[in-house]
């Protein structure tokens, strides 16, 4: 399935609680959740864990308008509004952690 | 009335992801207008909003970073970044796109300490 993450994973426990659950697909960070894939971020030990067991994506436009968009953590796959929609199509359900 | 008062402005929240960064920033210009001692403080993920290098043109929302640097226009000159919100995010003075200066956390609760008025966003 797609887990959707949109909060920073320093001012809300959302990431924390996804990965604590996820056993496998896909996760999308969007809006502030792009914070957890850039290095040297708190979480990104545990990011990179994850990506053992899950693939994760963030979405371009929402790092470039924090000006993060050169310290994305290698391996996370980046995809704008189109691939947003294809990773939607291509899970059979998805959440959003509000 | 015509006593000046010290105001601190508390930035804790990301840009974009929500409207407590402009709304800081709006507030602060209107503050800056009635003459009153304004210092700015950023920590926690208030730091973020102070990145260089942010371009919006994506999410199709106004890049407000660039007021930042034209606070000092408005006299507002004093801006306070916690260095444990910077070294939790992998950011240093560097990334900044203003002058700052950076205080620890107990340096930081020193300068709310001597505040009159504290306003939190």
């Amino acid at each position: 399935m797609l887990h959707i993450i949109n909060k920073s994973p320093l001012g809300n426990n959302s990431l924390d609680a996804c990965l604590r659950v996820a056993a496998s697909g896909d996760i999308l960070l969007i809006e502030d959740a792009v914070y957890a894939a850039t290095k040297g971020n708190a979480m990104e030990g545990k990011v990179r864990e994850a990506m053992s067991r899950l693939k994760i994506h963030i979405l371009l436009p929402d790092l470039e308008a924090r000006g993060l968009a050169d310290r994305i953590i290698e391996g996370v796959a980046k995809v704008d509004y189109g691939g947003f929609v294809d990773l939607v199509a291509a899970n059979k359900n998805c959440q959003s952690w509000l | 009335m015509n006593e000046v008062k010290k105001f601190l402005f508390v930035n804790r929240k990301a840009p974009y992801g929500t409207i407590y960064a402009l709304e800081s920033l709006e507030v602060v210009l209107i503050t800056a207008a009635f003459d009153q001692d304004v210092s700015l403080a950023f920590l926690d993920d208030g730091v973020y909003q102070l990145k260089k290098g942010q371009q919006t043109k994506g999410i199709e929302t106004k890049n407000f970073s660039p007021t930042y640097r034209a606070l000092d226009g408005y006299d507002v000159e004093k801006l306070y970044v916690e260095k444990e919100s910077l070294d939790a995010r992998g950011l240093t003075e560097e990334d900044l796109l203003v002058d700052v200066t950076v205080l620890g956390s107990r340096e930081m609760g020193a300068l709310m300490d001597e505040q009159d008025v504290v306003l939190s966003f």
